[in-house]
């Protein structure tokens, strides 16, 4: 019966907790900002994680609302009442351009040494607010009332932005192979605050100018083809490194109905065949498992790789299509995964201080790091077979065996009756004229 | 023409005989609804139950209790009790336990030792001593006078005997109260209702969960050792209790946690105070963070220690008659308890906060036990005048006392059990055209059995196998009850079957009817002119 505590006293490592807001000003005027909360039990809560269980699931569509934050928060030792979280208010972060909410648990090691497993949950939101939704059109952005970070990398002078108050501490962090600066307030020191017992932080633009740095690692995927029997799903990848080339691992999950033909499976990358390194394939069987697609593609510098392969649609039994009024079939995102090299090299010392927001994967070279992503989920219509058709077939081969049968009947059971012929028309025609000529009738 | 006339006579009447001794049989066995089949003549047996419970009851009587002759018309003699009742120092806890060790008592037995008016092991006041393990201990009153036979001095035992039978297994008010889902109200008293109505209904699992609510941790950082304390006091009587219920502990701690009322200062006392009629409001606003186990839909029991808050401290309950609860504690029926656990004696006005502050876990655990025994269902109704029962040991409860909650627990699972199985039979009749599954019926058949099995083993006295049996009945019958595919109720309304019948039907009947009647109106004039042609 499994207890959880946050203050255990047989353990010698204490429960502890985290949190941290990064702050970044984008050059369009929109602010990215993102949360990140780390709690670490001193408990080991499962005694061994054995990965011949490991598990991959995927929901492709979900409306993210406040019923989705609400238990988030719930989560945080304070919750909604006290620390970062208070700032999480659901009528601002929904309207934003873009919002992601996550939970990560899994066992970390506390020291060199490994002695003790313990858990660590961390809990992230990233959003970015539009400068128009929420800025109201002014290019200037205050969120005011622990530590904060807000990246200056662009703007070194203050040509960029101009942020206020000004603050003396500056850090330095390697957030995805950058080196980025940040300037740091930290909340829990009472000279920040200054005589205001709240913080006003203030970031206005000045200049119109500047692009920004494109992620070296990147990809796209939809669905070609037309009509609702065949179709072609095309996966994109982005490698904007200008003179090296790395592996990256494509994950796909694709449903059953589906049918995917891997005989057409096509790598190509610069108009040229890019045979890829590794494949792992098992095949879906129908209600029961989807498609798993694994492989290991060699991404040349500086291109895009595109992968295709050809499906069928399959028929659905009639108890398994959603209702008349709905958007259509979601086949989930694909993962891709990859070691990305880096132009700055990291400082492997763990037991320094990092933001948090740098620390999720450490890895121990020097000159590469760790970077998963998403790409968007599709939306496929499958054939739908016009349900009245049960009834009309019905009744119309119900009328077919009613008149067959209604003819059998008849040549079984008629009998036939000896009558008077009766002349017909032109016969009595015939007689009229002959009547008046006078000669002998018919 | 007559030949073609018999032949059209004899091919219609043979495809109508066709159609109705072939076609008509065949149409209705393919457009049938499976349904497995139920019992259900045993079931409508079961409407009609009738329980018996019958208690196993072992009388010793001790040296001096009988005379000669009386002793030798007792069908079966012990002797070797007298042994540990000689020396007269022995205190009454200490002969309790060697007498259990004399006798192996079965679940749901009761073995009464009457001893002498005059023995010195019960104080003078005292009249019957109910141990911790299914025994008694008698006063008898009857002296033994010469001549009186053995039936008359059992006579006069009878009713201080049904007594303690009452005090130990069942009586009316408990039965009447497991029953009250399918009797009439009125016929319980009010004691029996409160009880009834404070603890859970019976179902296969409980959770139960501690929970540390810490409204300031600015100031205050609690301690607690739960895992401990749950070790010491919880789980001796839930491994005791495991043949009732499967349980299913955790323990949590909320921060800024506050309850939902305003506790208002009280001068005279200095301290703050919640009146009896605020309590019901404290709970709501507590309970929406409490959280449970989202996989499991059993009932959740929940414990709440709360701390106040500086401000606010000490905090005291005053019940109905204005005094101070000397627990500090409440609980709410079928919900669970909540207790307040002052900690402002423990530090001064200048110390520097956050302050760790240790809590005693024996204390609290000894207030949420007694509340777990109450929502369990061992009853809180005293004792008879005259009557000492022996406070239950380690684990909590007294063996008796478990039997106890063994017998109204079954026979409200044989009552839960037979009423859905037949509401389920009446509902399966009602609406001919669910479709019964065979995994359904062979549930209902499983049930049926069992509660059948509970109901003999009741009235044979073995209590542990009808616990047994009964809770098997009440998982078998709510399995078949809440089956989804009863839900799915896949059947067409009648005018939809007959829209889908008639073009079929009628164009294929029509012509056989009318070359019927022409047949039959033949055989009339044929018939007729017969008639004519004699006369």
């Amino acid at each position: 019966m499994p207890t959880l505590t946050l203050a255990s006293a047989r353990s010698p490592f204490r429960d502890e907790f985290a949190e941290e807001l990064a702050i970044r000003p984008l050059h369009s005027g929109d602010i990215h900002a993102s949360f990140q909360f780390r709690t670490v039990w001193g408990v080991d809560l499962l005694q061994a994680t054995d990965p011949r269980f490991l598990r991959y699931a995927i929901l492709p569509r979900e409306i993210v609302c406040t019923e989705n934050l609400t238990p988030w928060k719930k989560l945080l030792p304070c919750g909604s009442k006290a620390g970062l979280a208070v700032l999480l208010k659901s009528e601002k972060l929904f309207h934003s351009s873009y919002f992601s909410q996550a939970v990560h648990i899994r066992p970390v090691c506390q020291g060199m040494h490994c002695t003790v497993p313990s858990w660590e949950m961390r809990q992230t939101l990233n959003v970015v607010f539009d400068l128009y939704t929420s800025g109201q059109g002014k290019r200037e952005w205050s969120m005011f009332k622990i530590k904060i970070y807000v990246d200056v990398t662009d703007s070194p002078q203050g040509e960029l932005f101009e942020l206020s108050p000004p603050t003396p501490l500056l850090s330095q962090a390697v957030v995805l192979g950058d080196r980025r600066t940040y300037s740091v307030y930290d909340l829990t020191d009472p000279g920040t605050f200054g005589k205001v017992r709240s913080l006003n932080l203030l970031v206005r633009w000045k200049a119109d100018n500047g692009d920004m740095l494109r992620p070296l690692l990147h990809g796209e995927r939809y669905v070609a083809g037309f009509g609702l029997q065949t179709g072609e799903i095309h996966t994109l990848i982005y490698n904007n490194h200008p003179y090296r080339a790395f592996p990256v691992l494509l994950l796909e999950t694709v449903p059953w109905y589906l049918r995917l033909y891997i005989h057409t499976l096509t790598v190509t990358s610069k108009n040229r065949e890019n045979k890829p390194s590794y494949i792992h394939y098992q095949p879906s069987k129908d209600r029961l498992r989807p498609h798993l697609l694994e492989m290991l593609v060699q991404l040349p510098p500086n291109s895009v790789t595109e992968v295709t392969v050809q499906f069928e649609r399959a028929l659905l039994k009639w108890t398994e299509y959603p209702p008349d009024p709905n958007h259509g079939f979601y086949v989930g995102s694909s993962v891709l995964s990859a070691l990305v090299p880096s132009l700055v090299a990291m400082d492997t010392n763990i037991t320094q201080e990092h933001p948090l927001f740098s620390s999720f994967f450490l890895c121990k070279e020097e000159s590469s790091y760790f970077m998963r992503v998403y790409t968007e989920p599709l939306l496929v219509n499958l054939p739908t077979p016009d349900f009245s058709m049960p009834y009309n077939v019905i009744c119309l081969t119900c009328t077919v065996v009613a008149v067959g049968y209604g003819s059998f009947y008849n040549l079984l059971t008629r009998t036939f009756q000896v009558e008077e012929p009766s002349q017909s028309l032109a016969k009595r025609l015939a007689n009229v004229i002959r009547r008046w000529r006078g000669v002998p009738q018919l | 023409t007559t030949v073609t006339g018999t032949r059209g006579r004899s091919a219609a009447v043979a495809i109508a005989a066709l159609v109705i001794a072939a076609g008509i049989p065949l149409w209705w066995k393919t457009t049938e609804t499976y349904r497995a089949w139920l019992p259900a003549a045993r079931i409508s047996e079961l409407e009609a139950l009738q329980l018996e419970l019958r208690v196993e009851v072992e009388v010793v009587f001790a040296r001096g209790t009988l005379s000669p002759e009386q002793q030798k018309k007792v069908p079966a003699s012990r002797i070797t009790y007298e042994s540990c009742c000689k020396s007269k120092s022995l205190c009454l806890v200490e002969a309790d336990h060697a007498l259990h060790t004399l006798t192996e008592t079965s679940c749901g037995s009761v073995v009464i030792y009457i001893i002498p008016e005059a023995s010195a092991l019960l104080p003078q006041d005292m009249r019957v001593y109910v141990g911790r393990s299914r025994t008694a201990l008698l006063r008898s009153q009857v002296a033994s006078v010469v001549g009186a036979g053995l039936p008359e001095v059992l006579a006069a035992l009878d009713p201080q005997m049904e007594q303690v039978l009452q005090t130990m297994s069942f009586n009316h008010q408990d039965v009447t109260a497991a029953l009250t889902d399918r009797l009439r109200p009125g016929l319980s008293t009010r004691d029996s209702l409160a009880d009834s109505m404070r603890a859970f209904k019976s179902s296969p699992g409980y959770e139960i969960t501690f929970s540390l609510l810490n409204p300031d941790p600015k100031h205050h950082q609690l301690h607690w050792d739960v895992e401990a304390a749950l070790d010491a006091y919880i789980y001796p009587l839930l491994h005791k209790m495991a043949p009732v219920a499967n349980f299913s502990v955790d323990s949590q701690i909320l921060y800024y946690a506050v309850l939902g009322v305003n506790p208002r200062y009280d001068a005279s006392a200095s301290a703050y105070t919640l009146s009896a009629d605020s309590l019901a409001h404290v709970i709501n606003p507590v309970e929406a963070r409490l959280g449970s186990n989202a996989a499991s839909s059993n009932p959740v029991l929940n414990f709440l220690l709360y701390v106040p808050d500086s401000l606010h401290s000490p905090l005291i309950i005053r019940n109905d008659q204005k005094q101070e609860v000397a627990s500090n504690a409440f609980h709410s029926p079928r919900w669970g308890g909540i207790m307040v656990y002052n900690v402002d004696g423990a530090y001064g006005n200048d110390t520097q906060f956050p302050v760790d502050i240790a809590i005693d876990m024996s204390r609290v655990m000894g207030v949420f036990l007694s509340q777990l025994r109450l929502m369990l269902g061992f009853q809180q109704t005293g004792a008879p005048p005259g009557f000492v029962l022996e406070a239950a040991g380690r684990e909590g409860v007294a063996e008796w006392e478990l039997d106890r909650l063994l017998w109204s627990r079954s026979v409200e699972n044989v009552a839960t059990a037979s009423a859905s199985i037949t509401s389920l039979a009446q509902l399966l009749d009602q609406i001919a055209n669910i479709v019964i599954n065979d995994n359904i019926a062979q549930q209902v058949a499983s049930a049926v059995t069992a509660l059948q099995a509970a109901v003999a083993e009741l009235e044979a006295g073995n209590l542990a196998l009808a616990l047994e049996h009964s809770r098997e009945a009440i998982s078998a019958s709510e399995r078949a009850f809440f089956d989804p595919s009863l839900l799915h109720l896949l059947y067409f309304p009648d005018d939809q079957k007959f829209a889908i019948y008639i073009p079929l039907f009628l164009p294929m009947c029509v012509p056989i009817l009318l070359s019927l009647l022409k047949i039959f109106r033949e055989v009339q004039q044929h018939r007729a002119e017969k008639r004519a042609k004699r006369d």
